[in-house]
């Protein structure tokens, strides 16, 4: 079977919802910061199969653009979980909920 | 024969990327989530590269793969992350959890509107990383200048988040 535009957006479809059940289920920081990054990709899956499917490029910019915020955005992340644990000597969701109402 | 070994290597790396997002998921030390979510990454650069996306799959790589992991693994190895901690009542926390996820799956799948037939269409000829690359530089300028600032502002902001405490020290070791 040859794939085509479905076949690419549902597996899109499935990483990410497979990187929101981490995000929800897990409680280790890093590792929710792990599912993070694959609900990005799972959208830069769906970007480049519609970006072929147009036959235009401009997905494959956007694609690049995230790429880019992605791995900014991994940086400050972690240097936040750093500063956090440097603080508060716990990387788990359980004991960070001081905001809690 | 062409066809089929391109739909071959579209369901190889499919599946094994499917997978290995389960193992990120559900290991249960860092370390082995980590190198899950690399193997991931390395599937995904194989599947923009399966939509001939080349540039885009060698970005994937070398930035996650490379770049991002290494990252990801020095915070862990930095922290001495052990693992979880297994909650109580685990099972119904893990049902709602992956109900939640199924939902949110369905209702993915309904709008997608599947079942239209849509084939991709062939690579036009000369549609490659000249093409990016003057989109870039032309009618993409001004973002592509803006990441910079970004790059430029996410490194400032790693730095004063991570020296706080050792400015604070070294004051205390100089009064």
């Amino acid at each position: 079977m040859i794939p085509t535009l479905d076949h690419y957006l549902v597996l899109s479809a499935l990483v990410f919802c497979i990187g929101l059940a981490g995000v929800v289920m897990r409680r280790s920081l890093i590792v929710i910061y792990m599912s993070l990054e694959l609900m990005l990709t799972a959208s830069i899956i769906a970007l480049a199969a519609f970006s072929r499917f147009n036959q235009s490029l401009d997905g494959q910019v956007l694609v690049f653009f995230i790429i880019t915020v992605a791995a900014a955005e991994v940086a400050v992340g972690l240097a936040i979980i750093v500063a956090l644990f440097r603080q508060r000597k716990t990387s788990h969701t359980d004991e960070i909920a001081w905001l809690k109402f | 024969m062409e066809s089929f070994v391109s739909s071959l290597v579209f369901w190889v790396f499919a599946t094994g990327l499917v997978a290995f997002s389960v193992l990120t998921v559900a290991g249960r030390s860092p370390v082995s989530s980590a190198m899950s979510l690399v193997a991931t990454m390395i599937f995904v650069g194989g599947i923009l590269i399966t939509l001939q996306a080349y540039f885009l799959g060698m970005m994937q790589v070398m930035v996650y793969a490379g770049a991002v992991m290494v990252l990801f693994l020095f915070i862990i190895m930095l922290l001495n992350l052990d693992q979880e901690s297994v909650r109580k009542k685990a099972w119904v926390k893990a049902l709602s959890g992956v109900a939640l996820c199924g939902g949110l799956f369905w209702i993915l799948l309904g709008g997608l509107g599947l079942g239209q037939s849509r084939p991709l269409p062939p690579v036009p000829q000369g549609s490659d990383i000249r093409d990016l690359g003057r989109l870039l530089f032309t009618e993409y300028l001004l973002p592509f200048e803006l990441t910079a600032v970004l790059l430029l502002v996410a490194i400032v902001g790693v730095i004063l988040l991570c020296h706080q405490v050792r400015d604070r020290a070294a004051k205390k070791g100089g009064a």
